[in-house]
């Protein structure tokens, strides 16, 4: 089967970047909208035929799904280990090509409406075609080497779209942050990727991924203390993926991020990039799972699920709404995370994987579309703060509609698409561990109160007046609103367990009705509570705020995490090792290179007075060294 | 050939007449003196090549017409030199080499 046509779909919007970013001053803001839509659209077509084409046309290799490969030699460093370039088409990653290009589409379509009359619209679609090509190469990546380079083009993109309105100085800030933060993370990435290439010589997936292989069967061949190598090198691997994935710590700069524009708040922070630490779990999936028994596997579904507890605690007490759902989407991914470190392997195991898998595609379908909402909100109001909403739905039909909707579907509501994909993983977590089915039902609920308490106070709520009247979006708006909207209902009623699995073997899911109604009452609990509270201004949330006192205040505060960073890195990092080395720079190595510098220029100053001007001087050492070297040749040659 | 003069007391004019050159080059201080200067050398030189033809190769004549042409050289350098010192002295007022200094450092 041939799918090297695939490389189109990374190209494509390279190709439209290229043409915007280059002439982003000569194309018109009509036009480029147009240009960047119809790349996208190219891409979106392409994926969705590459989705047809593998899952029904392609015959599985006794009941297995193949994974196809095209790729040629990049860099050859020794023998066996070399760097190859290439598509890999396998179920995630045809999954992950609907998904980055669906949203994509839809937010390039979204922006057209909701950057209008922006002075750097050109650059703007610029940079969205720019990380839809490094996303989408993330994605069809063969080998951990590639995956990096994508992984990098793809925190640029991310920099440069959250700095987009670079005259704000919090959103320079944000960006720099964000940088900084998934960069650091990234170090780790790469310490594990040349870790895994110096012991198992090879980046190549197949070969990493293959159960009876020979890297996964000699995981115990070299050990450090006291673990394998390898679970070393897995471990480093999730640390870069926890840092673009905003997982706990290092979850720090998702929330800054939210400085950027509201449709690439959508794009990048909540439906791709995020995930792409999950996607790189999953891509990894089996060695995680059996090297060392799965230890460091553990710890991802560990952090996963404390990150989603911790994030959707912070999400209730913040007031900004693109900070709540920014909090709601860390709480998501962490979700994901922990359904992947609860996953086994063979078959109804290997639930949790596909689980996750799942969770990832409804989630991107239902947080764009609360993003878009949250960003018609917004262009309607004109500030991001709860308190300045209220009583819009008589304002914003469409844009209730779609909200509730999306609200429903992350609550976990039947038949809405997140009812779907939450379930499968909290059976995965029950049969795993029961203190992680606790915190995922914990987690379950809590989203589901703290995302009707944003609808409610949007959208009823106390009636507020308001300097100009907020009216409905234009079609261009509440068209992908719609489109994400029909895609949260329908996107759970998709077989998942028939395409996406963890040995690629798929198998029959069913319901577990007992798990399933549990979540489901906790969910409405959520959304009761909520109703109670935010329907109509009370003094319940008031009362509640003093009941939990200080931890309220804690919760509020992002439980002070910004503050230890900015204490670490300022009190303790610059003044412990940044300053001697600065110090050490300035007084040994800049002065050594001053020291020859001033050297040359002094001996220069004294010699200098050798050339006089007066050419009878110069005349003189002529002359006189042409006498000196008649004389020497003479004595020499006199014989 | 010149009977009774042998080819070292040319030889030694024209050294002496080479160095009386080198002297003036270097110590006078007007351009016009250091300009004959010049023309002293290079007339020791002619004097050379001419004299070396004619004691060492009597049937060739190229050293002879190597004489005229740096005669011909060495006069239109002369007046090249002339049209610079003239130009300086417009610039400067000066003839003098202690005053045509500025090229230094």
């Amino acid at each position: 089967m041939n799918f090297s046509y695939t490389i189109l779909i990374p190209l494509i919007p390279f190709v439209v970047f290229l043409l915007l970013g280059l002439n982003h001053r000569r194309i018109k803001p009509a036009v480029s909208g147009y240009i960047g839509v119809l790349g996208l659209l190219a891409s979106a077509l392409l994926s969705y035929f590459t989705a047809y084409k593998y899952f029904f046309t392609v015959p599985k290799l006794e009941g297995v799904y193949q994974q196809i490969t095209h790729k040629t030699v990049w860099m050859n460093f020794t023998d066996t280990l070399q760097i190859d370039m290439g598509v890999l088409i396998d179920p995630i990653s045809v999954m992950m090509l609907v998904v980055v290009s669906t949203i994509s589409l839809v937010v390039h379509i979204y922006s057209r409406g909701y950057m209008k009359g922006d002075p750097g619209y050109t650059k703007f679609f610029a940079f969205l075609a720019l990380f839809t090509f490094s996303m989408l190469g993330l994605v069809l990546a063969t080998n951990l080497f590639q995956i990096y380079i994508f992984w990098e083009l793809v925190g640029v993109s991310s920099f440069l779209l959250i700095g987009y309105y670079y005259t704000k100085p919090a959103a320079i800030i944000a960006a720099k942050k964000a940088f900084i933060v998934t960069r650091f993370a990234d170090l780790f990435f790469l310490i594990g990727i040349i870790t895994i290439g110096f012991y198992t010589g090879t980046f190549d997936f197949e070969t990493l991924n293959n159960p009876a292989g020979e890297v996964i069967t000699n995981w115990a061949s070299t050990s450090f203390m006291g673990l394998s190598v390898l679970t070393w090198a897995l471990i480093l691997i999730f640390i870069g993926g926890a840092g673009k994935s905003a997982m706990f710590p290092l979850h720090i700069w998702l929330p800054d991020a939210m400085e950027g524009p509201t449709p690439v708040s959508a794009l990048i922070h909540a439906a791709t990039m995020v995930v792409a630490g999950v996607y790189l779990v999953a891509r990894l999936f089996p060695m995680y799972y059996f090297i060392e028994d799965g230890f460091a596997l553990n710890i991802v579904a560990y952090v996963g699920g404390f990150s989603s507890l911790f994030a959707a605690i912070i999400a209730i007490t913040q007031h900004d709404i693109k900070r709540v759902l920014a909090f709601s989407t860390m709480s998501q991914i962490g979700y994901m995370m922990m359904a992947l470190g609860v996953s086994g392997y063979d078959g109804h195991e290997g639930v949790g994987y596909m689980a996750s898998m799942f969770h990832l595609f409804t989630h991107a379908m239902f947080k764009a579309l609360l993003f878009l909402g949250a960003g018609s909100v917004i262009h309607a109001v004109h500030s991001n703060m709860m308190g300045d909403m209220g009583n819009l739905k008589k304002y914003m039909p469409i844009t209730n509609i779609t909200f509730l909707i999306a609200a429903f579907a992350i609550a976990g509501v039947p038949p809405f698409a997140g009812f779907w994909s939450k379930d499968e993983i909290l059976v995965a977590a029950f049969e795993h561990s029961k203190v992680l089915y606790g915190v995922g039902l914990f987690v379950a609920g809590l989203t589901a109160f703290y995302m009707f308490r944003l609808y409610f106070s949007i959208f009823h709520g106390k009636k507020t007046n308001y300097e100009h009247t907020p009216h409905e979006s234009p079609a261009s708006m509440t068209f992908p609103l719609l489109f994400l909207a029909v895609m949260s209902i329908v996107a759970g009623f998709i077989p998942f367990s028939e395409y996406v699995t963890a040995n690629k073997v798929p198998f029959e899911a069913h319901l577990n009705y007992p798990l399933a109604a549990i979540a489901v009452i906790t969910g409405l609990i959520g959304i009761i509570l909520a109703y109670v509270f935010y329907k109509n201004p009370t003094e319940y949330p008031a009362k509640c705020r003093k009941a939990f006192g200080s931890f309220y205040k804690w919760a509020y505060a992002k439980f002070y995490w910004d503050e230890i960073y900015f204490f670490i890195t300022r009190k303790i990092i610059f003044n412990c090792i940044s300053q001697p080395i600065a110090w050490f720079d300035k007084n040994v190595v800049d002065a050594f290179m001053e020291g020859i510098g001033s050297g040359t220029i002094q001996v220069s100053e004294k010699t200098k007075k050798i050339q006089s001007g007066r050419f009878q001087d110069y005349a003189m050492a002529f002359v006189g060294g042409a006498v000196v070297i008649a004389i020497v040749l003479i004595y020499i040659f006199k014989n | 050939m010149i009977l009774g003069v042998s080819i070292y007391e040319i030889l030694s004019l024209t050294t002496i007449l080479f160095f009386i050159g080198i002297y003036g080059f270097v110590t006078r201080k007007n351009l016009i003196s250091v300009l004959m200067s010049i023309e002293l050398i290079l007339n020791a030189t002619v004097i050379n090549f001419v004299v070396i033809n004619k004691y060492m190769f009597p049937d060739k004549l190229e050293g002879a017409v190597f004489g005229i042409f740096i005669i011909a050289v060495a006069a239109a350098e002369t007046a090249l030199a002339i049209a610079i010192i003239i130009n300086l002295y417009r610039q400067i007022t000066s003839v003098e080499v202690e005053d045509t200094t500025t090229l230094k450092y």
